[in-house]
């Protein structure tokens, strides 16, 4: 990339680069997590790094979170059947190997049930209606369910690298809140203490706040129906047998994703909000001590001239102003604009870096079209290495 | 302020002789913003909320997402749960800001209710309150509208029991709504009403709320980019909007560059050479070179944006253009954005 340098008063040096080919061709790294804001191009990036992995020697898995249609497409995934399929077209030369998938959340879910309790008991617990709340449309469960996938994935010893891409929520934190969120939900406290106050009292809960949890809960049922709790109350007696190998399962994928060989991709776009998230992101990984490889900044607008906008916005006056060669200055216009453009992007960028100087980072220009086979994917690998 | 602007020539019609803010939406009182997440949905928002406030009106801009993009964007402190002024329209009028949090809105319908008392605090901070709106996925939902309709209905004056004069207090209230993939659901609420009890406060309130939703009070816009997969998004969304029967307002076209060179423009190496000399530009081949490659983008961004312009064209929807803004959104932008919004015929009719 060619690129003038911007003044920013000094205090911003250039961020480290992030060589990815030298991520994925290392064995020791055995999975990476793609995660960022929704809109920033995860899926995309997950994929494309997948297929480069796989070009260059690797067994690759990529699981796939509601990938865009024709994203799905290129891969040759043509429906959600929650299983790897291999990718045709993958060049085998350097021995490896890519299968991709779409997670289907509710099929994972019955899976992880039916791991753990007998036909009979599962069957029990799949025809209760809350059941089927929380296992399609819980706000964590696309979340918990990614987790959960990895986890199987791993388990199988099949594949030597597994890329995951993380659901579309509106904050990357959610990919790791989720799982924490659920099982606190599903331990059932809240739900015996609702349904059944007087039981579940003594507590020193009941205590703190007397009486009034039995006005809340007796609200609270007026509000969502006497069966809806009831239902509830059966699913989590159905599901405390379970709990503690859900739990086991969970703590599990947690610690795989604190191990070493785990790498953790930020990905972003060079827009305050997707950057702001990124940082969010970057600090709770921290924070968990989880290993960070670096940030992918999709959608960049690079320059391809070191011509300053000045001297282009000049010189695209001067010519209009004798009428001059039209095209030229609209050339120069041009050029002015993405000037513009690249300019701020390096200015939002650069809060990123001044907050996370230590975080390496390749940026991916923006493409004009959207990536619809194969070769697009080869293309945008091209650009994650480069 | 950015020399790219050129809004200024966009005008009350589109190129197919559309009106771009016809007056049924000026008529609405409630006005949903949606769009693919990252195409500048809650900039867009804002932006209306300024625009409609304009010459002496009252707007509330509403978010729903927790995640304080109000208070980010009019670079305030985080925003309680109150309707707080936020920003001074242009030529007289204000604009309000309310980030709706589902749980605070149950605890105030318990507190109308069944008269809780400070207890409900330590019900929140034991978890119960999020409990109980997890275990019901369209109590969420139902309670953030709920909040909304009653912002609309408010007049001015009004005590708790609703009593006050006819007088809306609000001209119109704009909602930051969620993203395209998650808006039909969220203003679903017949359907999220079915898995509440049959009778009951929040019942009749839901009720309420479906009625405005499908009423020419409300317009629901879509706010999109010249790009492949936001403008399939909002088409869908479209689509999407009509089978569920609520009304459609305008697509907001974001971040429109500006066609410096017409595609059928082609630019001769030795020419440009020629006509950057005669500029005072003496560049060496590897500068020209890019100039080339830049222009070469610039062709293909423009097929491509032809192409999904005519499919826009095709949803019949008003459409309304914003640039992007050379210097990023910050609240100066805002108003640059409100402005181009009322250049094109954007007002609110009281």
């Amino acid at each position: 990339m060619t690129a003038e340098p911007v003044p920013d008063g000094g205090r911003g040096r250039r961020p480290q680069h992030l060589d990815l080919d030298a991520l994925i061709d290392d064995r020791a790294t055995r999975v990476v997590v793609c995660c960022g804001s929704g809109g920033v191009g995860k899926t995309t990036t997950a994929a494309a790094l997948a297929l480069r992995a796989a070009a260059r020697g690797r067994r690759v898995v990529v699981l796939t979170i509601d990938p865009a249609k024709r994203l799905a497409q290129s891969m040759g995934l043509e429906e959600l059947d929650n299983e790897p399929r291999v990718v045709p077209g993958v060049d085998p030369g350097a021995g490896g190997e890519l299968q991709a998938m779409m997670l289907d959340m509710r099929r994972t879910f019955d899976e992880m049930v039916l791991g753990h309790t007998t036909p009979d008991r599962a069957q029990a617990i799949f025809d209760n209606p809350f059941y089927q709340t929380i296992s399609s449309s819980f706000s964590g469960t696309q979340e918990y369910m990614a987790m959960e996938k990895l986890g199987q994935l791993a388990a199988t010893g099949r594949w030597d690298l597994i890329v995951v891409d993380t659901p579309p929520s509106r904050s990357a934190l959610d990919f790791l809140d989720a799982p924490q969120r659920l099982s606190s939900f599903l331990d059932g406290r809240m739900i015996r203490l609702l349904s059944a106050p007087a039981r579940a009292g003594g507590s020193a809960l009941r205590k703190l706040v007397g009486s009034t949890f039995n006005l809340f809960a007796k609200a609270v049922s007026t509000i969502l129906g006497g069966q809806m709790l009831a239902d509830a109350s059966a699913f989590v007696q159905a599901f405390d047998t379970l709990f503690g190998g859900f739990q086991e399962r969970a703590n599990a994928t947690y610690q795989l994703l604190r191990a070493p060989g785990t790498a953790f991709l930020v990905v972003a776009a060079p827009e305050p909000d997707a950057l702001r998230e990124a940082s969010y992101f970057v600090e709770r990984l921290g924070t968990e001590r989880m290993p960070l490889a670096g940030m992918v900044l999709n959608r960049t607008h690079p320059v391809h001239a070191t011509l300053s906008g000045a001297r282009a916005r000049e010189g695209a006056e001067s010519l209009e102003a004798a009428r001059g060669d039209a095209t030229t200055a609209a050339v120069l216009r041009l050029h002015a604009d993405r000037v513009e453009t690249a300019e701020r992007e390096r200015r939002v960028l650069a809060r990123f870096t001044r907050a996370h100087p230590a975080v390496p980072i390749v940026d991916v220009p923006a493409m004009a079209t959207d990536v619809h086979d194969l070769d697009g994917l080869r293309a945008i690998g091209e650009l994650l290495s480069s | 302020m950015s020399n790219q602007r050129q809004s200024g020539g966009v005008g009350l019609f589109d190129e197919a002789g559309v009106e771009r803010w016809p007056d049924a939406l000026a008529g609405a009182r409630l006005h949903v913003v949606t769009g693919k997440g990252g195409t500048g949905k809650s900039t867009l928002a804002a932006a209306l909320a300024l625009a409609l406030a304009a010459g002496g009106g009252r707007t509330l801009l509403v978010e729903v997402e927790g995640r304080q993009g109000i208070a980010q964007l009019f670079d305030t402190p985080p925003l309680p749960y109150a309707e707080q002024r936020i920003a001074v329209a242009p030529d007289g009028g204000e604009v309000r800001g309310l980030a709706v949090d589902a749980e605070e809105a149950l605890l105030e319908y318990l507190e109308m209710f069944y008269n809780l008392g400070l207890a409900g605090r330590t019900l929140r901070r034991m978890g119960a309150v999020e409990f109980a709106t997890t275990l019901a996925p369209g109590l969420r939902d139902v309670l953030l509208t709920g909040k909304v309709k009653e912002c609309v209905g408010r007049t001015v004056g009004e005590d708790r029991r609703g009593r006050g004069s006819r007088q809306p207090l609000y001209d119109a209230v704009v909602l930051d709504a969620p993203p395209t993939g998650r808006v039909v659901k969220f203003l679903d609420v017949t359907k999220a009403m079915g898995t509440l009890a049959r009778t009951g406060p929040i019942r009749t309130q839901s009720e309420g709320v479906v009625a405005l939703l499908h009423s020419p009070q409300t317009v629901v816009h879509v706010v999109s980019q010249l790009e492949d997969l936001p403008v399939q998004e909002t088409l869908d969304t479209v689509d999407e909007l009509a089978e569920a029967n609520l009304p459609p307002g305008a697509i907001m076209v974001n971040r429109v560059r500006p066609a410096r060179l017409p595609v059928s423009d082609r630019v001769d190496e030795g020419d440009l050479r020629a006509g950057l000399e005669a500029a005072g530009l003496f560049l060496k081949d590897d500068e020209v070179g890019g100039l080339l490659s830049e222009v070469s983008e610039h062709t293909e961004r423009l097929a491509v944006e032809s192409g999904v312009r005519s499919r826009l064209d095709a949803a019949g929807m008003p459409q309304i253009e914003l640039p992007e803004l050379a210097d990023g959104v910050d609240l100066g932008g805002l108003y640059e954005l409100a402005e181009l919004l009322r250049e094109q015929g954007v007002r609110h009719d009281r």
